[in-house]
């Protein structure tokens, strides 16, 4: 019997268990949260207008570009980590981060700045320590102060404009910009208007800024599919709404005239964007589940000074990397006890 | 009775069952091979003794290894036959090495030698355990532990478990739907061995007909006295894990340093329970087991299994189909790729999977972690297998100890829904045995310092006395020479002194500079 | 401010006498860093010499062949030196155990003599054998050996001392 050769046949010793997977794959994950972003964008577009698609395909292109490049450079397999969606994302959040009418080139050098600084530079993905689309929104801000307050005024949705605004260079732009709704408040208090009167300004819709309010809720509805699909956890968004809005909320009650309400702190900006694509970031979050609660409570709460007590109207990116700054130190003193070390052992 | 309350373990996942495929025939012969290579060592905890040569004629159930030591079990002849051959043949392990097996020819005339039951009522606690071990039982649901340690503790609850949670096994399944009663009556007598106060019946709710056999044989003896519950648990992989499944029944947790007879808890397979049963009361030493072949075969099914028959013996009567890549022994989740074919059924060895690329899949290549944290989601210990996989993958094994590694099962959780494909598993068995390894090598370090320092010791202390015996000496010497003489000049003395210190510096000069203590001029001295 | 100088020093005084270390700490941390094969080759007769050697800087770091550049980096480590590479072959490292083979064996004790872990038992004109176990494979016992009776032979592969390979990773390949 043992004279049969095949029968003896050595196999592949590498094969070792697990022998089955769960279909799942980062390229899945990436691209189920730029499905997510869908929503959000052709809200952009309705409201805000076309422009913002040209930034998109740009920024998608330098990522990839960019992204090929460096791990080229880096000797690392390319195809794999350039088709797994990870560099698209980053763009996307970079594209809806900035104002969608900034020079071409400043999209360009935001992308870059996300994916070479940000994330190539402290070893790819999965060991960045900040968000790549927050850093490059804050170096953004940093270097162009004035080009990154210009937002696309409600009502001028003409896309030849905006194609102009983006690619013609000349910034002749009165008329076509406007204060975001973060900004007009700020300006207002610091007028010493109180916030009802400053909210009457057509600048404003229902809750927060008019138009933006409605990018808000496709963001939303974006994330609510994320969870649906069970892609993020319920951790950051909640407990960055929880810390958002219940500072908001306090001083919101001390004195409603000189702060706005925590429902408007949570419409304007990039606050709903922030809870579901931004916080959510496997790479940069906090990985315990206590910690994710830690992480972005740390966020809300930045957040809510920065825009009422800082020199930035939007201070949710300042929150992300402060907070990303603290994970490893949260991560340690969240690490969940293991089994037969946890406390309620006893039945 | 009232709904058992049941607990949670953390983590977990519920991949496709694939139990139909062979858990719907009944359990099936197999011929007899032409051999059958019983290995000697069939426990975790200690080895046999061959108590047989090669031309012995055995019957079947006939002991051929002999218990060693308290830890060992008995392994015996799976059928009646000649011996031809006692030699290193390959074992069921993933890492292909050979051990000893007793190699026995049938005669094909399955003749079994004296059965002899004992009598349950009269038998003394001793007489049960002592026929346990020479029985040669071990645990069957994988770790191959021996039982009459086990059952030799005193407990509140035993447990029994019936949970199977591993896809496409479903040996234990159908076990318990055709012989409910043995492993009942087997339940029992662990009971008594173990003083238990109630025995709990594990089975996961996707095994109805298994539950309702069980139950049956349970309720038709209810009136024994003692509690005897079958309990169906929620399907969920790995509650067949023995921790996991004391975690669910009884809510204790027992970490991977803890014995779960310390918390009047022990844990045994359906197929142990029955193996019991039958070498109590039936006389039968364990000689075979039931055990599922499946996958990419054309009649996957449950077979009584011979100790000792080879693999490839099995994929041959299931025939395996087209396409079959490799052969796994145990489960998809925590099985392992059998090197070779010819490797032998074991007491612990429930499944054969004929593997083909499409039912088993190759692992994509791996991708960089994205620390998204499924895999500690999943992890039914609670552990972070992201930080073991940074800590294993550095070779930090400090690291991985920090993160509690010595807690992992191996269970396959995190691979499983690993994203990014990392082979998590196969790290942490690295980082495990590396880890084992470098353990060994500081105890054997420490020994090795104990005893050169206690070798260094004692060379000082016979040199010091040496000296003092020589020193001893010339004194009395002189003492003599001034008592017999009285007219010993300084000149002589001091010539007696001096021919003293010379032998005594001829010595240390001999001794080579390196080793300093090897005492060059000393007579061998026998040493232990 | 007397007062608390006089506290100060009869504290610094009790702590002195309290905790007051016992031998050399930082030989006893050498010492447990290295391989404990006392087979010599650095130049010293064993382990802990050699550890008292390093400790008193007498001695390199990089002259242990058993600890190889492994041990070298845990001993840079642990005293900040600069890490220096052993010098000498680097051997793989396998773990063997000296075997006397007792049809040649003479009984003359000189093995006996060299161990330096006493894992040969025997006696004069007596067969001498090895205790595998204690035995660190130093080879200090093969030299005296007048007959060449005793050999070197790795350790059985076991499933208890067989080990997991390191996993094939996919990012080492470059596309």
């Amino acid at each position: 019997m043992a004279a049969q050769p095949r029968r003896n046949r050595v196999s592949d010793p590498d094969m070792s268990s697990p022998h089955i997977r769960k279909p799942v794959s980062v390229q899945r994950e990436m691209f189920t949260v730029l499905l997510a972003l869908v929503p959000g964008i052709t809200a952009y577009v309705w409201q805000i207008g076309a422009g913002i698609l040209v930034n998109l395909v740009l920024a998608s292109l330098t990522a990839l570009a960019a992204e090929a490049l460096v791990l080229k450079l880096r000797a690392r397999p390319v195809a794999i980590t350039v088709t797994d969606g990870s560099a698209l994302v980053t763009a996307w959040l970079v594209v809806l981060a900035l104002p969608s009418i900034v020079p071409w080139w400043l999209t360009v050098l935001a992308v870059l700045v996300a994916i070479v600084g940000a994330k190539h530079l402290y070893g790819g993905i999965g060991q960045n320590p900040f968000n790549p689309a927050m850093a490059a929104y804050c170096a953004m801000i940093v270097a162009y102060p004035a080009l990154m307050s210009q937002w696309p005024a409600i009502g001028n949705t003409d896309f030849t404009t905006q194609w102009h605004l983006i690619l013609g260079g000349e910034r002749a732009i009165d008329g076509l910009t406007g204060a975001t709704a973060l900004d007009a408040m700020r300006t207002g208090l610091r007028g010493h208007t109180d916030v009802t009167s400053i909210l009457s300004s057509s600048a404003f819709g229902f809750v927060g800024g008019r138009g933006w309010e409605w990018i808000a809720l496709g963001h939303l509805l974006g994330g609510l599919f994320l969870l649906a699909t069970r892609t993020i956890s319920w951790r950051q968004p909640l407990s960055f709404i929880i810390g958002l809005g219940l500072t908001a909320s306090v001083f919101w009650l001390i004195a409603p005239e000189r702060f706005p309400s925590p429902l408007f702190h949570l419409a304007s900006g990039g606050a709903m964007l922030a809870a579901f694509f931004i916080l959510t970031d496997p790479v940069t979050s906090s990985t315990t589940p206590r910690g994710k609660l830690i992480f972005a409570v740390g966020v809300g709460i930045i957040a809510w000074f920065v825009r009422t007590f800082g020199a930035y109207p939007e201070g949710i990116a300042f929150g992300v990397l402060l907070m990303n700054l603290c994970v490893p130190l949260i991560d340690r003193s969240t690490q969940p006890a293991t089994f037969g070390q946890r406390k309620e052992k006893r039945p | 009775m009232s709904l058992p309350h049941l607990f949670r373990f953390p983590g977990g996942i519920q991949p496709d069952a694939h139990k139909k495929e062979s858990s719907e025939q009944p359990i099936r012969p197999v011929p007899l091979p032409a051999r059958l290579a019983v290995p000697l060592v069939q426990s975790s905890q200690g080895s046999a003794r061959t108590i047989v040569t090669v031309g012995d004629k055995v019957l079947k159930g006939q002991c051929i290894g002999e218990a060693e030591g308290n830890a060992g079990t008995a392994i015996h002849a799976p059928t009646s036959g000649r011996v031809t051959e006692i030699g290193r043949y390959p074992m069921a392990h993933p890492s292909g090495l050979d051990t000893l097996a007793i190699v026995i020819e049938p005669d094909g005339e399955e003749r079994w030698i004296a059965r002899e039951p004992l009598d349950m009522a009269s038998a003394s606690h001793e007489e049960l355990i002592l026929r346990v071990q020479a029985s040669g039982i071990v645990g069957m649901g994988g770790a191959a532990f021996p039982s009459h340690i086990k059952a030799n503790s005193k407990i509140d609850t035993l447990i029994i478990n019936g949970a199977e949670c591993e896809p496409w096994i479903s040996c234990d399944d159908r076990l318990m739907r055709e012989r409910s009663a043995d492993i009942v009556t087997g339940a029992r007598i662990l009971r008594r061995l173990t003083g238990a106060r109630r025995v709990l019946i594990g089975i996961e709710d996707n095994k109805p007909e298994a539950i309702t056999a069980m139950k049956l044989v349970v309720q038709a003896a209810a009136d024994d006295g003692g509690e005897i519950s079958v309990i169906t648990v929620p399907t969920r992989y790995p509650t067949g894990g023995q921790k996991q499944l004391i975690r669910v029944l009884t809510g204790f947790e027992i970490a991977s340093n803890q014995r779960s007879s310390s918390f009047g808890v022990q844990c045994f397979n359906v197929g142990t329970a029955h193996a019991v049963c039958r070498a109590l009361v039936h006389g039968e030493a364990m000689v075979s087991r039931v055990v599922t072949v499946t996958g990419n075969v054309e009649h996957p099914g449950n077979y009584e299994v011979l100790l000792g028959t080879a693999v490839a013996d099995l994929i041959e009567l299931c025939v395996a189909k087209p396409g079959t890549e490799r052969t796994l022994m145990g489960g998809p989740l925590m099985g392992f790729t059998l090197p070779r074919l010819d490797a032998p059924i074991t007491k612990s060895s429930n499944c054969i999977i004929a593997a083909s690329n499409t039912l088993f899949p190759p692992a994509p290549p791996e991708q960089p972690c994205i620390r998204c944290g499924s895999c500690a989601q999943s992890c039914p210990t609670g552990l972070l297998p992201f930080e073991l996989y940074w800590s294993s993958r550095a070779k930090n094994y400090d690291g991985a100890v920090h993160y509690n590694i010595s807690e992992c099962i191996e269970c396959g959780c995190c691979a499983y829904v690993c994203p990014a494909h990392i082979p998590l598993v196969d790290y942490f068995r690295f980082a495990k045995s590396e880890i084992r390894a470098r353990n060994q090598e500081k105890r054997a370090a420490d020994q090795a310092r104990a005893r050169f320092e206690a070798r260094s010791a004692r060379l000082e202390r016979d040199k010091a006395e040496k000296a003092a015996r020589l020193t001893a000496k010339a004194a009395e010497t002189r003492a003599a020479l001034a008592a017999n003489k009285d007219a010993a000049t300084d000149a002589n003395d001091a010539a007696l002194i001096a021919a003293a210190v010379a032998r005594t510096q001829a010595q240390s000069q001999a001794q080579p500079p390196a080793s300093g203590q090897n005492g060059g001029a000393t007579p061998p001295e026998p040493s232990i | 401010m007397i007062g608390i100088t006089l506290a100060l020093g009869i504290a610094l005084g009790y702590a002195a006498i309290h905790f007051k270390v016992e031998g050399n700490p930082l030989a006893a941390q050498i010492d447990a860093l290295l391989p404990q094969t006392q087979c010599a080759q650095c130049g010293y007769p064993g382990c802990k010499p050699y550890a008292e050697a390093v400790a008193s800087g007498a001695a390199e770091i990089n002259l242990c062949t058993p600890g190889g550049d492994e041990g070298a980096h845990k001993l840079a480590e642990l005293l900040g030196r600069e890490f220096k590479p052993h010098g000498g072959p680097v051997v793989e490292k396998v773990k063997v155990v000296a075997l006397i083979d007792e049809q040649t064996c003479i009984g003359c004790t000189l093995c006996i003599q060299a161990c330096p872990v006493d894992a040969i038992v025997g006696a004069a004109k007596q067969m001498h054998t090895v205790i595998a176990p204690i035995c660190t494979g130093c080879e200090l016992c093969l030299p005296p050996c007048p007959v060449d009776c005793i050999s070197l032979i790795a350790e059985p592969r076991t499933p208890q001392n067989w080990r997991w390979k390191y996993p094939v990773t996919g990012l080492k390949v470059v596309a």
